[in-house]
Formats: structure tokens, sequence, C-alpha cells
């Protein structure tokens, strides 16, 4: 008999009792849906802080004093700074790194009429709106002529203009104190939000000349960080290695020693960050994985009730000419179409679910191809597997007894 | 399973021509089941031989007699043993499904179902389901499933066990037509002596051996019976759906 007349067998059989064929996918619909639900929410969660990290720039490199190693958070670095100009001149030179900007960081008071903000001020180069892919709204940015003569210049966030000036208002020219100095705006940055970790809003804070926070503000004589930007995104870790190779050899650091800084890639950052969001989704993936194997669990259950319900028509089939392989295929393919049928519902249902959680929570869902493939894959694995013995059971019945059983 | 050895046929010989209407009778613990399951192919004799249309079959491995079964055997059972929820047609149509080879197309599946059925006197009857079919119209679709392979053989288990006496005439003279019209032969087992001497041969098991083998004096015909019979009574034949609901 062909395979094509084992199936519609395995069909007509299964259509013959709807009700039981549908509360066995039941099982099935449940397990795959809350994989996929749960493995949506995961990626959906990981795939935002990816997005906001990699919204800080193209190709971004940042290079920190002081070590840090993510896994075991060996923190603490920065508070003796040993990254100074030299360095991202060094950097400058490398034909790998297309622009650096040095970042030299103060917080300060910043006053205009009778309003007043505090806020971080970030010391950077003119290449700075180009590395963190940010440009201005109003007015422009400064010049290298700026930098060179440290000149009291100020670009606002565009939360800093807000508070100083009320929304919509185009600050640029107008003159406001910081620290008793006198600052010119010269314009305001574009929105951006919250930064790759949700905790800082990137629209608090204003930029002026590095220059200008060494010599006029903080009076550092240090950089607190260096970005770079990588020319191409293909090589971004042979970027990262010939950073790290420059800046040994300019801190004169001896093999076997370790670095004094930290390197940090956009993709070191995402595996930082996503870590906790990646153990978080398979934990759920997990937990959902086991109410699949239930399911599973469920389907060997009724095909081994099926098989002893059904034994006389087993016997039936026998008689007039079934071989046993052809038992074990109709009972084999019934147990795959349940856990197939119910894992495609399944999968509808788990887009339903991340779709709604999406629209009424506001959360952010992602459903990547291969979680569905996967769901597919295992879906019908749980079909052979647990539908194998009911099946092998029913082929070997001895067609006498079958038919004698009451 | 082989806990002790149950010697259920000893010493049986016996032959069985082409075209032959044989009644097979003994107490229960006679052999006459272990002698229907080995002439049906159901199962084989731990020694001896059963030559089956001058095939020998007894070392046949498994897969091989099911399709044995399936090209010159028709099994009429006593519980009919019909698919439920299944229609009368699909239900006749499943034996052919189950051929090994000259498999047929849906059309002509559904063209042999039919004849089989109007054979039998169903052709009224293609989608009802056998809750909705009454004792003696169930045992009929299991007669048109026994026919629609063309078997040479159609072997009866106790087929009228669970028929009044009126609707065992019909489904005997079913038999008995299709024995004289097409010439197969039918093995029938039965502990009934009347239903018995529908055959034209009665053979008689007793402790796993032929006690009697001999040709029916005064045979019986069903047709003849039916003809002389008073017309069935209105409620004898209940309306389709009234007897579904009496099946639940």
């Amino acid at each position: 008999m062909s395979l094509f007349m084992t199936f519609r067998i395995a069909f007509k059989a299964l259509a013959r009792n709807k009700l039981r064929t549908a509360l066995t996918m039941l099982g099935m619909i449940i397990g795959v849906a809350a994989v996929i639900a749960m493995v949506a929410l995961g990626s959906g969660a990981q795939a935002t802080v990816e997005a906001q990290i990699m919204s800080t720039g193209t190709n971004l490199i940042t290079v920190m004093p002081g070590n840090f190693t993510a896994g075991a958070a060996r923190g603490g670095g920065g508070s003796n700074t040993r990254l100074v100009e030299a360095d991202a001149a060094a950097l400058r030179e490398l034909p790998s790194i297309a622009m650096v900007t040095e970042v030299v960081s103060t917080r300060q008071q910043l006053i205009y009429g009778n309003m007043n903000w505090q806020t971080g001020i970030e010391g950077v180069n003119v290449d700075n709106p180009a590395i963190r892919s940010w440009q201005v709204l109003y007015g422009g940015f400064f010049t290298p002529e700026d930098v060179r003569s440290a000149a009291k210049v100020i670009v606002l966030g565009a939360n800093v203009s807000d508070n100083l000036f009320g929304e919509g208002v185009d600050p640029t020219d107008t003159i406001i104190r910081v620290r008793n100095h006198v600052f010119k705006v010269l314009g305001v940055m574009q929105r951006k939000g919250a930064s790759g970790g949700g905790m800082t809003n990137q629209d608090d804070q204003a930029f002026v000349p590095y220059t200008t926070v060494m010599k006029k503000l903080s009076g550092q004589q240090n950089l607190n960080r260096i970005l770079a930007s990588a020319r191409s995104a293909d090589d971004i870790a042979g970027t990262k290695a010939n950073v790290e190779s420059t800046l040994r050899q300019m801190h004169a650091i001896v093999p076997g020693d370790a670095d004094d800084f930290t390197v940090q890639t956009q993709e070191d950052q995402v595996a930082l960050r996503t870590q906790t969001t990646q153990t978080m989704t398979s934990l759920l993936a997990g937990v959902a994985f086991v109410s699949l194997v239930v399911g599973g669990i469920g389907i060997m259950n009724i095909m081994l009730v099926s098989v002893t319900e059904r034994t006389r028509e087993i016997g039936l089939r026998l008689a007039i000419g079934a071989r046993g392989s052809d038992v074990l295929f109709q009972f084999l393919i019934e147990a795959c179409v349940i856990s197939l049928v119910g894992g495609a519902i399944g999968i509808g249902v788990g887009y339903l679910v991340s779709w709604l959680v999406e629209v009424y929570q506001q959360w952010p869902t992602m459903i990547p191809p291969d979680a569905v493939f996967t769901a597919v894959a295992f879906s019908a694995v749980v079909g052979i597997f647990f539908g194998f013995y009911p099946a092998r059971k029913a082929a070997g019945l001895d067609p006498i007894e079958a038919l004698r059983f009451e | 399973m082989g806990e002790h050895i149950v010697r259920a046929l000893r010493g049986v010989s016996l032959e069985i021509e082409h075209g032959e209407f044989v009644a097979v009778t003994g107490p229960s613990g006679s052999g006459k089941s272990t002698f229907m399951h080995i002439a049906g192919c159901l199962d084989r004799p731990t020694s001896g031989e059963y030559v089956l249309d001058g095939k020998d079959v007894s070392k046949t491995p498994k897969d091989e007699l099911a399709r044995v079964r399936s090209e010159k055997i028709g099994f009429v059972f006593q519980g009919f043993n019909l698919l439920t929820r299944t229609t009368a047609l699909d239900n006749v149509e499943l034996p052919l499904l189950y051929r090994a080879k000259n498999g047929f197309k849906s059309a002509e599946r559904h063209k042999r179902a039919m004849a089989s059925l109007e054979a039998v006197g169903l052709g009224q009857r293609f989608h009802h389901m056998p809750n909705q079919l009454s004792g003696g119209q169930q045992q009929r679709v299991a007669i048109a499933r026994a026919l629609v392979n063309e078997p040479s053989m159609i072997l009866a288990d106790e087929p009228t066990g669970n028929l009044d006496t009126r609707t065992s005439i019909e489904v005997m003279g079913i038999f008995q037509k299709l024995n004289k019209e097409r010439g197969i032969t039918i093995l029938l087992i039965t502990h009934e002596m009347d239903i018995a001497e529908y055959g034209t041969r009665l053979i008689r098991f007793r402790d796993g051996r032929i006690v009697a083998d001999q040709a029916v004096l005064h045979r019986r015909n069903a047709a003849d019976e039916l003809a002389a019979l008073p017309p069935p009574e209105p409620d004898q034949i209940p309306p389709p759906a009234e007897a579904g609901a009496a099946a639940h």
C-alpha cells in the first residue's frame, strides 16, 4: 500500500474522533505557543537593547581607562585614568580608524537668566556628532579652531535646552553661564532618548570642546574616554586588536602585564547588556519546553488509549489485508499529524499572544525564524518519538486476539 | 504466549473444492475456531500444511499472509466489525485501500464499493453510518466489504449470531446467492444446526478432530423460506434515524 493511502487512512481515523483529536492537539498547541511567546518576549527585549546600543554610533569603539572584565565584573576602572591626548592622537593615525574623539566629563550648573540646570558636560572633539551618528537640530557644532583655542562654546542636549529656554525654542547664539564662565550656545542636538542601559538620558547633557573642559572647567589632564569609529564594520575585532596593541605601546606595557585600559566594541556592550535578558529568555523557554514535553506525553497517552480502544478496528484492518507496517505507519502518522498540526496552530497562537503583549503591554516582541523552525521540528520529533511506541503496539497485535477483544 | 501447548487441532485433513458451501459446526473448544483462523490465513499451523488455491501458505511470512488475505479471502464476523462514524461506502472501500498491488483510483474504488453494496441489496444506503443501520443491514455492509476484492473464498464466523431469525435467513440468502451465482466458496462457522443446513456440506468438529463430514441431505433454501414468511411488521424495520438514536 502506498504511503499516500496510509495518510488518507490516518486522516480519516483522526476525523472520526474530532473531539479527541482536538484535545490531544491542545497539549501541543499550548506547548508550542508558550515557547514561541516566551522566546518572542525575550528576543524583543534583547533586540531593543541591541538597537539602543547600536544607535550610539557607527562601528563605535570605546576606550576606557582601567580594566574591566565583563563576566566576572572586575570593575573599578577610571579612578586613576591614564588615557591622555597622545593616546587619542596615536589612534587617529591607525588606518582602520576613521574618526576619533577625546571625551572629558564634568558636571556643571548651567545658568540662563533666572533659569538654571545642572547637567553632565562632555568635552569632545569635532567628530563627536559623526562618531555617535547624532546630528544637530538647531545651529551647528564647534570647529577645530574652537578646539585648538579652547573656545567657550557649548552645544546643548535637547533636554537641557528645554529646561533653560523652554520647549521648541532655538537658543542659538544665546549667551549662558557655566561656572562663572560665559559660554556661547552654538546649537542644540537632536533628541536621542535613553542610552543603551536605559539609565541615562542622552538628551540631558551638553557638549563643549574637550580642551575647554581641561583648561577652564575642571582642570584635569587625563581623558575619561576615547571614542573611535572603525572605517568598516567587517573587521571590528581586528580593529579592536589594533587599538589595543597601539595603546599597549603608548603605555609601554610589557608583554604579560595586564592592560590598564579597556576597549569595548558595540558588540561587547551588547553581549554584556544582553546577558541578563538571555538568562531570562532561556529560563522562560525552558519552562515552556517542559510544557511541550508534557504535550508530547499527552499524545503518547492518548495514542495508547486509542490503540486499546480501537483493538477490534486494528484486528479488522489486519484481517482484511493490512500488514503490520501499514498499521504502524497509520498510528505513527496520526501521532505526527496531531503534533504537527498542533505545532502549526501553536505557532499561530504564539504569534497572537506576542502581538497582544506588544499592543497591550507596550513590550517589544520579536519572533526569530529559527525559533519557529525549532518548534516545528520539535513537534514533529515529539510526534514520532511519542507516537512510535503506541504504533508499534498496535502493529504487533495478533489479528485473532484483536478481533476477539471486547 | 506459549505457557503450555494446547493442541487445538490434530490430524485434521480435508479438502474443500472451489464453489462449495461448507458449514463447520462443533461445540466450543472443538477446534473450529482454530480451523477457521488457519483457513483464513490469520494463523499458521504449527505443523502440517495448508494449500490455498494450489499454493502452500502454511510457511508464508506474516506480511505475505496479509496479502493473501487481501486478495483471496473475505471475512464476515459475528459482531460486524464496521468502522464507526464511517459511511457504508467507506467501510466497503476499506479493503481496496489495503490492496498490495493493482491499487485502484478513487473513482474506481467508489464504483466497486457501490457495486458491492448493490449486490447485497443496500443500493439506497451508501452514505449511512453504521449506527443508522439495523443489525441485518450492518451485516450486509460487512458482506459487501468481504466481496469488494472479489475473493475466491468468504469466511463467515457466526454471521447470524447477533441477528433475529428473519434477518438470519436474509443473510444466509445472500450467501447462497453469492455461492450460486458467483461461485464463491463459502466457509461458514456456526454452532446452530439449522443455520448450518443452508450449506452443501457439513463438517463437525469435536476435541480437535473431524467427527463428521457429510453432504447436507435436506438443504434449506433461504429465498423460498423468505417468500413463505409473512411480510415484516412495520416496526421490525426501524427508520434509520430512530435506529441511530437507539444505538447510542
